[in-house]
């Protein structure tokens, strides 16, 4: 093919971004890439910072550590400690995706399709996306949210409403169901049902509070039966459904942090996927376009530049080494699923067997659509990329004073690398897995919590300020027993049991 | 298929972080003010007015979340390997757990920086000078209202052509113009529609002398329609204004410093940073406030900003002539029945032996009775002098109104200035 390339200098204009878009977009179709629409919004760096700081979201409710973000991210930003990111996407509909008027006219394609096809197309087709959020619904839903902190700040003051948000946000992450499927968000049906919601809910707490003594002598007999009957994963949903002495208002406060934590929660599980799928789209994209004569070799030169500081893994023993990349290992594993049914081997025939020869569109789709980060490492890791990335696996003991290397990348320690990769990247076991189990319902009304250690990994040195934040909503005592297996290994308890009486009101005054 | 809209942000306000960020100034207001208070005080006199770089400690602005601790076990899969094979062990780097968990540092503060940002000059001035106030600031002279203010007040059919408010005008011309020609235009209407049946008509029975009729009466009625003016005099609206007496809470500061000889640079600098604070204070906090500068040794002078604060005039010390000046100024430029008066006084307190008794018959019988406040700061770092025993006098007669500080090394400037202008909480 000998298409005219579209722009030969790097100055950027609308009408180039329009033309870059339309090509992107003709090809994303052949490949199937199926979007959402596309807002595709120019800002300057400066409005990038606010970006930044409200994780992304186009408006936010105001609150005084998206201030600590923002200041965080300007300093670092002044002083050149870091570039900004070339773009931020949002999962809505339209999506949403900003672009920097500084970056260059191959910057700005790259970002087109990263953002505008690649994540796009996840958000609109993985099935955590599909069940979790809704699109067209999360822009009001944060219109909603923003006023209705602005309202409750009006009535209640500003220090008041940050005392809840700052006790939810601690929680935020145990605002999640896990499991069961949550129903989806839409302003329109929150404002309507939010005052028929207030009523009711008081309501359903005050029955559970019912202190009238059923009949006499007997009562004190029968087994009480224990509440919650199972185990509660989601904090801030138990709290706002069973918390004794919270108003209304601050009911719908944990409600609105409870469900954005939710919207973003499968952001949070499908990191590797969804961060490896932009990469090889824009990869395979700006390639086609390179191909089909759209675009000048200077143009390429620049692309791959970018292209591989996006997906670079330094080493482990680097003194760049955070972590493994997300958009390297995401990146490698799409690549090795497509080789390996262009051009399979032995071994692959042999690992996947269902997978090697076939039709690789079809193999990347689903593999993109059907999985979370765990599964999906579980699932596709292949030897080849294993060995490419020369992965090996550390296991560590406190008790030891030397690490062991429990697996490395060869024959026999290809299944339990990945498994081992596929558990680091298990959300579950990155936070600590802690439950309420228990209200004291006939007594004083005190909240237990457990905390199933998982490897024997206590708790970190939060665990008591975030205890206090719960106590916080909560309103009476709360309890924290941590246990590796059956055997109970620390206990929190707020306010403390082995303190003084006079230390106990003190503690209670300052964080109450 | 356009699936893709481009638009354009560049524009829009690029401060929505503005709110967030005050928010959180308010909730750091102590951490910051202690690094103001010491910012200030390392600074050069004439380096008063940029930002600030503040510092919190990290811990305290944490936000806590559960995480794991350290301990326990754990496996981490790391990419790079270069020289390991399964099953060998490697010694664990010294102090802390290292390799393989970043991001894994405790929230204990060690090994974590501060928590740095900059504040702009105007919020490093606001916090400079938070919770001060001229004290006794009383609204005076109610009745002669000499100060106005314009208020916006309705609309006017008269007025300077500034003030046309177009909208209003533009409504009435063309309400003048729909109720004058409405007539004529029904009349229109009605004239083409029968033209227009009658020229339906066939030739032969169309009624040739009335149709010229028709057609003569609907073109004298649309020139008619045309002649109306497009806008008119008495279209026109203005938008009014009135002039609104506000009391008036004028305030004047007189500025005495003593450059006598015995003042040494130091204390002449202390004495400059000083009135210094004052002077931008005054010119932050109060819009309107005039400032009087008076300097003296053996005689006083009235100079001007510039002077007062560079000069290098020198000589002996009679502090009563400044206190004279001062009375005398007043009686001729600020009746104390239209002005708050306030003084602040910065000396060593040296003076000639007699002038000091002088002095306090001054101040107790003359100028107190005029101003709101009187600060006297000593900037000595050694015994009490003369004048101070005899302003101690003064004081006890009014304890409102009168204030007086010692200041012995630069770091004492800034809380003197706060205790002397603190606001009391009525």
């Amino acid at each position: 093919m000998s298409n005219k390339p579209i722009s030969t200098g790097s100055e950027w204009t609308f009408e180039l971004i329009q033309e870059y878009d339309a090509v992107i977009a003709d090809i994303a179709q052949e490949f199937r890439l199926d979007t959402y629409p596309n807002q595709i919004e120019i800002i300057s760096s400066e409005q990038m910072m606010d970006a930044y700081s409200s994780i992304g979201m186009p408006v936010g409710y105001h609150h005084w550590s998206y201030g600590k973000q923002f200041l965080q991210t300007q300093q670092n930003y002044q002083r050149g400690f870091m570039g900004l990111a070339y773009e931020i996407v949002i999962n809505s509909s339209p999506c949403i995706a900003y672009l920097m008027e500084e970056n260059t006219m191959p910057m700005q394609a790259l970002v087109i399709a990263h953002a505008c096809y690649g994540h796009n197309s996840f958000f609109k087709n993985n099935y955590l996306f599909k069940t979790w959020t809704d699109a067209t619904a999360i822009i009001d839903y944060l219109v909603f949210a923003k006023n209705y902190v602005i309202q409750c700040e009006e009535r209640y003051g500003v220090a008041e409403v940050e005392r809840i948000l700052d006790s939810c946000h601690a929680l935020q992450n145990y605002g999640v169901d896990r499991y069961k499927r949550p129903s989806p968000i839409s302003a329109a049906e929150e404002r309507a049902r939010q005052e028929e919601r207030e009523a009711y809910m008081q309501q359903q707490v005050n029955l559970l509070w019912r202190t009238i003594p059923t009949s006499e002598g007997k009562a004190e007999t029968r087994q009480q039966p224990r509440y919650p009957a199972e185990p509660q994963e989601n904090l801030l949903y138990f709290i706002e459904k069973n918390a004794p002495l919270l108003e209304p208002w601050q009911r719908e406060l944990v409600r609105i942090v409870r469900k954005l934590a939710q919207y973003f929660y499968p952001q949070r599980q499908t990191q590797v996927m969804n961060e490896g799928w932009a990469s090889f789209w824009h990869y395979s994209l700006m390639n086609e376009l390179y191909d089909r004569g759209y675009i000048t070799e200077g143009f390429m030169m620049e692309f791959l530049a970018s292209h591989s500081a996006v997906v670079f893994q330094p080493p482990y023993d680097s003194p760049y080494y955070s972590g493994l990349n997300p958009y390297t290992l995401g990146f490698n594993i799409y690549r090795d699923l497509k080789r390996m049914c262009q051009e399979p081997t032995e071994e692959d025939r042999e690992w996947f067997p269902e997978i090697a020869g076939g039709d690789w569109l079809d193999t990347l789709h689903f593999a993109m659509e059907n999985f979370k980060d765990e599964s999906f490492i579980q699932q596709f890791l292949s030897p080849k990329v294993m060995r490419d990335m020369h992965l090996f696996a550390v296991f560590d003991d406190e008790d030891e004073s030397e690490y062991r290397i429990s697996a490395i990348h060869n024959e026999p320690g290809y299944r339990k690398l990945r498994a081992l990769l596929a558990e680091q990247y298990n959300l579950s076991n990155r936070e600590p897995n802690i439950q309420v189990v228990d209200v004291d319902l006939r007594g004083d009304r005190a909240l237990t919590l457990h905390h199933r250690r998982h490897n024997n990994i206590p708790l970190n040195n939060d665990a008591e300020e975030v205890l206090r934040h719960l106590h916080r909503l909560w309103g009476f005592d709360v309890h924290l027993h941590s246990y590796d297996g059956e055997t109970l290994r620390q206990s929190y308890h707020l306010p403390p049991a082995d303190t003084s009486a006079e230390n106990v009101f003190e503690d209670n005054l300052k964080f109450v | 298929m356009i699936n893709s809209y481009v638009i354009d942000r560049r524009l829009n306000g690029k401060n929505k972080s503005a709110v967030n960020r005050r928010r959180f100034l308010e909730r750091y207001r102590k951490h910051i003010k202690k690094a103001v208070n010491e910012a200030v005080n390392k600074r050069s006199i004439t380096d008063m007015e940029h930002g600030e770089s503040i510092s919190i400690p990290s811990e305290d602005i944490h936000e806590p979340v559960f995480g794991h601790g350290q301990g326990g076990t754990r496996t981490t899969v790391n990419p790079g390997n270069k020289e390991f094979s399964t099953g060998d062990r490697v010694r664990k780097p010294q102090g802390g757990s290292g390799q393989g968990r970043g991001g894994q540092a405790s929230n204990s503060g060690e090994g974590l920086d501060d928590f740095t940002f900059t504040i702009t000059q105007d919020e490093f001035l606001e916090f400079l000078f938070e919770d001060l106030e001229l004290p006794n600031l009383v609204r005076k002279d109610l009745k002669q209202m000499s100060d106005f203010v314009y208020r916006q007040a309705g609309f006017t059919s008269q007025g300077v052509p500034n003030r046309i408010n177009i909208v209003r005008s533009m409504r009435n011309a063309q309400a003048r113009r729909i109720a004058l020609s409405g007539k004529s235009r029904r009349r229109v209407k009605e004239l083409n529609a029968l033209i227009e049946q009658e020229e339906a008509k066939d030739e032969a029975l169309r009624d040739g002398q009335q149709l010229a009729q028709w057609l003569e009466e609907q073109q004298r009625l649309e020139a008619k329609i045309k002649r109306l003016p497009f806008i008119d005099d008495f279209d026109l609206r203005y938008n009014r204004s009135e002039k609104v007496p506000v009391p008036s809470n004028a305030a004047v500061m007189f500025c005495l410093m003593d450059v006598s000889g015995s003042m040494t640079q130091n204390t002449k600098d202390m004495a400059k940073r000083f009135f210094l604070l004052l002077y931008m204070f005054l010119r932050r906090n109060y819009e309107k406030i005039e400032v009087v500068f008076i300097r003296h040794h053996t005689s006083a002078k009235e100079v001007d900003e510039e002077e007062f604060f560079y000069s290098r005039e020198t000589g002996g010390t009679i502090v009563s002539s400044a206190l004279r000046m001062m009375h005398d100024v007043i009686k001729e430029r600020y009746p104390p029945s239209a002005w708050n008066i306030y003084a602040a006084q910065a000396s060593d307190g040296d003076n000639w032996n007699d002038d000091s008794p002088q002095c306090k018959d001054l101040l107790a019988n003359y100028l107190m009775p005029l101003v709101q406040y009187y600060s006297y700061i000593e900037i000595t770092p050694r015994d009490h002098q003369a004048l101070w025993y005899a302003y101690e006098d003064v004081r006890a007669e009014h304890p409102e109104h009168f204030a007086m500080e010692q200041i012995i090394d630069p770091g004492d400037i800034y809380p003197v200035f706060r205790q002397l202008f603190q606001r009391k909480s009525a």
